[in-house]
């Protein structure tokens, strides 16, 4: 099956700055307009995850001392779970209250059938 | 045709608005604007913090009070003062809106502008006529009920419509009678301030204040401050989730939209005849391309009958294959620049989930490369899919020029892939028959359905999301309520006692 969610060199290495400057960090799969259809990363903990979503994966990233939670809405999920998902980086600007954005970056999802 | 010049009407830094003056940031930062249409940067706008929101809710609990104690006829009068001076700017502010947001100048001269002063001549004239109630319980005990403002409220602004979305949050509160700090989206901050350059002698100091700068540094302590008295969003479901979470802690209010994945239906009967309803169909088929397929409520799954499936998805393609792509202020352009780096980005994405999952691109699916300076900005060709409504590319809101096509075998199987989706925002249905159009539009669970039509947004239709796209209506007269109170007042007339003591 592999992993539902890994990362690219560029996104590992933007993980290890945010940690740097923000201490343990989280993502949660958005869906919707505007900023949506992307991960939000934000300071671990500051989005409460409950009863409607689904722990994907806890990353391990070199230089970061916990695992790094990926969630989504459960409901999401059923409809993606035929794919598997690598968290990338863009230039970009603007995502919500993603902790990423004043760098000038995006975190983005490139997907891919699950084998 | 009429090709604009590039706006010049910009100034190279924008402060936040706040108390009716421009104030430095409290961390002397900003960030740089690019215009999609270029990529190249145009302006630089305030890095917002939270000592900057804190500033910004001082002035506004100073003029709230006073605003909310202002005649609803002068409240009034002041939306149509604004209203008028951006009907004598019309084209001034569309050029601007073009070079914010990428759209093509078209649509900001035909609709975003227009929209947003109706919005507030719509506003003025809900609130004069809106009034409280009684109910008279006995013959000597009444219960009176007024509206009364909120205070001060908190309104975080999308990309896609900078100056429209913000009219749509500013004009009921304004006129309800509250004080707004509204915080535009860090990919279009300046065009608001453009508009404020017109209008900002007509307001009270206070009574309007924006606060730049990024979702995390700005919108947060906007969003979760216990000093705003309600939360208005649009955006999409993590962060509003993370604004009602915030809004928790406060109980305070919130209303958000967020997004949907809205299906546009075409029965059979639409191809009975070759004529100017079956015209419309196409051309309405075609609206995903809207504002590059940067609305809420794109529709971005359409769904053909089978007994005409073939015909009108090939005369659809056609007619696709005609939306004129170029640069945003050449008024002949109907399809412009996607409104940043990242989100074309993320369009190209689901443009390769697409593909890996079988779907088939019927035209389209590339990036556009316009050419000369064009070539810097963020263009997608308009891209039809052929596929399945369990594909991804069915039940993620791609925000670009990108539908996703299926067939159905009747009412209830349209019905039922229309709603196989977490979204609920909007919808189309097509049809000469008017039972079908009315049992469709009933049955698909959606706030908004078009009927024989699709992305009209006239004041006084009410807008807003079932399931997941969001909590709340706007553009209509009962928004005002989402930014009052309800004070009742219940009174005796009688000098008698009860006589329980």
């Amino acid at each position: 099956m592999g992993d539902p969610v890994t990362l690219t060199p560029a996104a590992a290495g933007l993980i290890r700055s945010l940690r740097a400057a923000h201490g343990p960090i989280m993502f949660h799969q958005s869906g919707g307009c505007c900023d949506g259809s992307a991960p939000m990363c934000y300071p671990a903990g500051e989005f409460r995850t409950g009863g409607s979503d689904v722990l994907l994966a806890s990353l391990e990233v070199d230089g970061v001392p916990e695992p790094v939670e990926f969630w989504m809405s459960t409901a999401q999920w059923e409809l993606w779970k035929h794919t598997r998902l690598t968290v990338d980086v863009v230039p970009g600007r603007g995502s919500g209250f993603s902790l990423e954005a004043p760098e000038g970056v995006r975190f983005l999802i490139r997907s891919h059938l699950a084998p | 045709m009429t090709r604009y010049d590039a706006p010049t009407h910009w100034q190279s830094r924008y402060d936040h608005f706040i108390g009716g003056e421009y104030v430095k940031p409290h961390g002397g930062r900003y960030f740089e604007n690019p215009t999609p249409v270029t990529g190249q940067t145009f302006c630089e706008v305030a890095r917002g913090t939270a000592e900057d929101v804190e500033k910004a809710l001082d002035a506004a609990h100073g003029a709230a009070d006073a605003w909310g104690r202002t005649p609803v006829a002068e409240r009034s009068l002041i939306l149509n003062r604004i209203a008028d001076r951006m009907q004598e700017n019309l084209e001034s502010l569309a050029i601007a809106e073009t070079w914010e947001n990428g759209k093509p100048v078209r649509e900001t001269l035909a609709a975003d502008i227009p929209l947003a002063i109706d919005h507030f001549r719509y506003f003025a004239g809900a609130v004069r006529a809106q009034e409280g109630s009684l109910g008279e319980l006995d013959d000597d005990t009444v219960a009176y009920h007024f509206h009364e403002p909120l205070g001060v409220v908190g309104q975080i602004i999308p990309w896609n419509f900078p100056i429209l979305m913000a009219v749509w949050k500013l004009a009921p509160a304004l006129a309800a009678g509250n004080a707004v700090v509204l915080k535009p989206a860090e990919q279009t901050p300046a065009s608001i301030h453009y508009l404020l350059s017109l209008v900002a002698d007509l307001l009270p100091p206070g009574v309007v204040n924006v606060v730049n700068g990024f979702g995390v540094e700005a919108g947060k302590p906007l969003a979760s401050s216990p000093r705003v008295a309600k939360v208005a969003f649009t955006g999409e479901t993590t962060t509003g989730r993370l604004i009602m979470q915030y809004a928790s802690e406060n109980i305070k209010p919130v209303t958000l939209e967020l997004g949907g994945k809205s299906p546009n239906i075409f029965f059979d009967d639409v191809s009975a005849a070759s004529d100017d309803f079956r015209d419309k169909a196409l051309e309405g088929f075609t609206m995903f391309a809207l504002n590059q397929g940067e609305v809420c409520t794109c529709p971005s799954r359409a769904l053909i009958q089978q007994g005409h499936y073939s015909d009108f998805l090939a005369a659809a393609v056609a007619r696709t294959q005609q939306v004129t792509q170029g640069h945003p202020l050449d008024t002949d352009t109907m399809i412009g620049a996607q409104a940043s780096n990242d989100q074309l980005e993320k369009i190209l994405s689901y443009l390769d989930i697409g593909r890996q999952e079988g779907a088939k691109v019927l035209t389209g699916g590339e990036r556009a490369d316009l050419g000369g300076e064009l070539s810097g900005g963020y263009y997608v060709q308009p891209t039809i899919f052929e596929g399945d409504n369990s594909m991804r590319i069915f039940q993620e809101e791609i925000f670009g020029p990108v539908v996703s096509v299926t067939s159905f075998a009747d009412l209830d199987d349209a019905v039922k892939i229309a709603n196989d989706t977490l979204y609920g925002l909007g919808a189309g249905v097509w049809t000469r028959d008017i039972n079908t159009a009315y049992r469709a539009g009933r049955a698909i669970q959606a706030g908004r359905v078009w009927t024989n039509c699709y992305h009209a947004y006239p004041a006084h239709a009410a807008f807003g999301g079932y399931k997941q796209s969001g909590i709340g209506r706007e553009n209509h007269k009962m928004m005002l309520e989402h930014y009052q109170q309800t004070k009742n007042l219940l009174v005796s007339y009688s000098p008698k006692k009860l006589g329980f003591f």
